[in-house]
């Protein structure tokens, strides 16, 4: 029978142990163990006390029932009652009982309490070592509020032992986990730093995980533990095999402390102090130096230590990121790591490479070993080890190697993991947009990207390239050829019908010359993928129907017909129905030149951050912003609009003719201004006004602002693309053409926003919106000049009884800032039928 | 930060359990299964860290016990790796070629698991 406890008996509990092990069946030991417990039970009641001995034993069996699952509802007052008693092993198996069985009776904690300060006060150092391990195992809040004030103190007292500091240390940290507000810094902190030099190895090992704690909250307080590290660290690293003799580990000194202290020092920027930052080079350059040198014993325990550390070092070099050669020293050691034997070494060595990428002083270090990287990725086992080869991939991908990059991260997906593709495409996808130098290998990647893991591909993938698509014009004549050829493919993913019949919607006609992608072959091709649809994707289909016909006239009776079919005019779903209907009717009852103008090609997007960057983010989670930010090495610009660096949206410069809020001509592409709406309006033009974007400029204006301004077309007729009106869209606004209007005023007619003044320094403009009975109008002020405009005070006149309808009038702020664009939006609120003589 | 330690068996026993950080009692066990469930399908060509959800998972086997180490990313993987095998070196030394059997009694384990946490952080 094996060993019960801790060599003092307790034969009855050992009997009552091996009785149950005994029993053959459930009911048997249920049978028993209540057996015991009417026994237990019996001998609490009884008149006689209980001498200390039994207690425990009672109390101890009580535990092990507990342990095997059944409640136990009594015996928490014995256990109590052993707390107070003068004997090691009761007071053991009494602190073991209500740490284990918790009770919320406020009488019994309030003992417990008592029991525990007693402890606590005495000078006994094991009595103090129990009551400590019991408030941290309990640790709940009663517990906090009663004894963090003195824990602080035993702490740092000078007359403690070291198991008490040891115990008080990790207590105290356990408290702070728990409430931190229980726990005041004061001058104990001073104290507590201090231990790190303590002869005790235990004690600074303690010390070192509370300050570690401790700094993350209050990194001031703590400041002066850093040179005390590395001092401790130093000593430990250069100290010779004989010395710390308790703490040597296979040969290998203090592991888990040096690790520890490691860790504490990454909570702190480099030293300043020459000395300090001196030592700790040269200690970080001993570690390296060691992992270069033969083991000193063959023991896979003695490398793994080494290794600990080595790793943890490592991870400080990588966040100090100040030293270059201790950083191309890591990478090599790294490099050597990747071809290991063993795989928790390759594991490890290329979760470190991937921080290390983004590093500049390393990154080129790191590029060198992009060949052993592509081979774990094509040859591991081990699925982990393979999602750390893709990471590092992504991580070291620059201009020199992205094409290779792409192109190996392409033939992985193929096999990869279903859990982990969606990350997979986000990643080429960004890697295709940011290194592409000649667009259409652009193209390719991502209709590659749809073809291989087509339900993968999110939404903002493939919006994406549709806006770089329209944004350039020399990639889409290709963008259509190859679209086509990929629509030819038996098996077509439904995301590249989408695709596809959006680019040849809007630019179909390049390829119209060549009898192999004539119009009517465009559209029995998209046509024969119609059924097979789901509705989003139809809906896109039908508008590209409608552009085929003011694209290629002849083809019109046929795609007239298809939309007059019953299943389309006829349809259940509400949106392709209106869509067949009003398609119908435009392409009867519009001219050729209206119909010219409203289905005319898609104007160019303006720039913004790629929303995948912020999908990809949102994903992997706050943890992954090291390997996805590269603002410092590389700053590569989105060559969209035509290879034009593009210009910081906050600050432009506005010239007298360019219109500041947008509201009427284009201003020039090169110089792109605030969003606009046109963004989300890939699908159709006919849709509803978008929201305003979600992750763009954070400010609110910005939001009305891209509800006010049309996309930024060449021509006045584009004002009918306009797609964000605050009143419904609909066909109803798309009505016959406006000639551009001298006085400004007439617009309002039709309008509910625009530019209501205008002059070299002031721009005013108007949105309003109505519902039922009351009216809101938004006037906005822009700065058309550089400098600031100093006490401006807007006033609004009303004419007559309007005055007195007004519901609410909120003054404006001064216009603040420099940017000279700031718009200043005044609400006003009147009800209805005042309005109408505002005319 | 360690989340959780547990020693469980390959028939999916739990022999010891630690929970650093509260988890409801049926979560528990949900939990234990499915960590055993990954260890188990790993060969011995792969590696020890696992990711699990949102905490990665340091296992080591002996013989037909599973230690399994929940640690979330602040944690060197390297050193709870070998801290699972000092762990187990110390029963080794207490119990005298400590085999399951002894795992299953709490009390002593816990305490000598206890101290030895102490002792190496």
């Amino acid at each position: 029978m094996p060993a019960v406890s801790k060599g003092d008996g307790m034969r009855g509990l050992a009997v009552f142990i091996s009785d149950i092990r005994n029993c053959k069946s459930k009911e048997a030991e249920i049978k028993r163990i209540n057996k015991e417990l009417a026994n237990i039970r019996s001998k609490f009641k009884g008149d006689k006390a209980l001498d200390g001995y039994s207690k425990k034993k009672y109390v101890c069996k009580l535990l092990f029932i507990f342990l095997l699952g059944h409640d136990i509802d009594f015996g928490h007052m014995e256990a109590v009652n052993l707390l107070s008693s003068n004997k090691y092993t009761e007071k053991q198996i009494g602190y073991l009982f209500i740490s284990v069985l918790v009770n919320s009776n406020s009488e019994l904690i309030r003992l417990i309490n008592n029991a525990i300060k007693n402890d606590l006060a005495s000078r006994n150092p094991t009595f103090m070592c129990l009551a400590l391990h019991c408030i941290a195992n309990v640790g709940s809040r009663e517990m906090g509020e009663a004894f963090a004030a003195d824990i602080p103190r035993i702490l740092v007292a000078g007359d403690s032992m070291d198991s008490v500091k040891q115990s008080a240390a990790l207590c105290l940290l356990r408290l702070y986990k728990a409430s931190p507000d229980l726990v005041p810094m004061g001058e104990w902190t001073a104290r507590v730093v201090h231990l790190l030099n303590d002869q005790h190895m235990g004690v600074v090992t303690a010390a070192v995980s509370l300050i570690t704690c401790l700094c993350k909250k209050n990194p001031d307080d703590f400041k002066t533990c850093v040179s005390l590290a590395v001092s401790r660290l130093s000593r430990i690293v250069s100290s010779a095999s004989t010395d710390l003799q308790d703490y040597t580990y296979y040969f290998v000194p203090a592991p888990w402390l040096s690790v520890k202290l490691l860790r504490l020092l990454q909570c702190y920027p480099p030293p300043e102090d020459a000395a300090v930052k001196g030592r700790l080079v040269e200690c970080l350059e001993t570690v390296l130096n060691k992992a270069q040198e033969p083991p000193k014993s063959k023991k896979v325990q003695h490398s793994n230590a080494k290794n600990a550390i080595l790793f943890e070092t490592i991870s400080l070099i990588i966040h100090y990121d100040s030293e270059p050669n201790l950083l191309v020293r890591a990478c090599n050691q790294l490099g050597q790591f990747l071809q290991h034997r063993e795989t928790n070494l390759r594991y490890l060595a290329l979760e470190s490479m991937c921080t290390l990428a983004s590093s500049e002083f390393s990154h080129e270090a790191v590029k060198t070993h992009i060949d052993t990287v592509i081979n774990a990725l094509k040859t591991e086992r081990d699925v982990s080890v393979r999602q750390r080869a893709a990471d590092l991939l992504y991580a070291m991908c620059d201009r020199s190697n992205a094409k290779q990059i792409v192109s190996e991260m392409l033939r992985y997906l193929e096999t990869a993991d279903y859990a982990i593709r969606e990350e997979i495409v986000l990643k080429v996808a960004i890697l295709a947009e940011k290194y592409a130098v000649d667009y259409s290998w652009y193209v390719d990647t991502i209709l590659n990207l749809i073809r291989i893991a087509g339900d993968y591909v999110s939404e903002e993938v493939w919006y994406r390239v549709l806006q770089i698509v329209t944004n350039r014009d020399d990639v889409q004549g290709y963008a259509a050829k190859t679209v086509f050829e990929a629509l030819q493919a038996p098996a077509c993913h439904e995301n590249m019908v989408k695709v596809g019949g959006y680019i040849l919607g809007e630019f179909g006609n390049l390829i119209a010359g060549d009898p192999r992608s004539s119009p009517p072959v465009q559209f029995s091709l998209l046509h024969s993928k119609f059924h097979l649809c789901s509705v989003a994707t139809r809906a896109l289909l039908l508008s590209t129907y409608i552009k085929f016909i003011n694209l290629f006239p002849e083809t019109k009776a046929t795609i007239q017909g298809v939309l007059r079919a019953g299943s389309q005019l006829r349809n259940a779903d509400v949106e392709l129905q209106q869509r067949a209907v009003e398609y119908l009717t435009l392409s009867s009852v519009a001219s050729t030149d209206v119909l010219a103008t409203v289905l005319e090609e898609m104007p160019p997007f303006p720039e913004r951050e790629s929303s995948i960057l912020a999908k990809l983010k949102r994903k992997k989670g706050p943890g992954a912003g090291s390997a996805l930010d590269d603002s410092r090495r590389d700053p590569s610009s989105h060559d969209i609009n035509g290879g034009v660096e593009p210009t910081p949206s906050t600050v432009s410069t506005p010239s007298p003719s360019a219109d500041l809020l947008g509201l009427r001509a284009a201003p020039p592409p090169a110089a792109p201004p605030a969003p606009s709406g046109a963004g989300n309006l890939l699908v159709d033009v006919f849709s509803d006004s978008p929201a305003a974007q979600p992750g763009l400029g954070p400010s609110p204006e910005e939001a009305f602002l891209s509800e006010l301004e049309p996309p930024a077309p060449e021509s006045p007729m584009a004002l009918l693309a306009d797609p964000a009106p605050a009143a419904d869209a609909g066909p109803e606004d798309i009505g016959p053409p406006i000639p551009e209007a001298d006085e400004l005023l007439n617009k309002f007619v039709c309008r509910n926003n625009g530019v209501l003044f205008e002059n070299q320094l002031l721009q005013i403009g108007v949105k309003s919106e109505f519902r039922q009975n009351l009216g809101r109008m938004y006037l906005f002020y822009g700065n058309k000049t550089s400098v600031q405009f100093q006490n401006f005070s807007p006033t609004v006149v009303h004419p007559g009884d309007l005055q007195t309808h007004i519901l609410s009038a909120w003054p404006s702020p001064a216009p603040p800032g420099s940017t000279p664009m700031i718009p200043v939006p005044r609400p006003v609120t009147w009800p209805l039928r005042a309005l109408h003589s505002l005319r | 930060m360690i989340k959780f330690f547990l020693m469980v068996n390959k028939q999916g026993q739990t022999r010891l359990s630690k929970y650093y950080e509260h988890v409801e009692i049926n979560k528990r066990t949900l939990l234990e299964t499915e960590v055993i469930k990954s260890c188990l399908s790993r060969s011995n060509e792969q590696c020890s860290f696992i990711e699990y959800k949102d905490f990665k998972l340091i296992y080591r086997q002996y013989a037909a016990l599973f230690i399994v180490v929940g640690v979330n990313d602040t944690e060197n993987e390297m050193a709870i790796y070998e801290f699972i095998h000092n762990f187990v070196e110390v029963l080794d030394d207490y119990f005298s070629r400590v085999s399951e059997l002894d795992v299953s009694f709490f009390s002593a384990v816990s305490q000598v698991f206890h101290t030895s946490w102490q002792r190496t952080g």
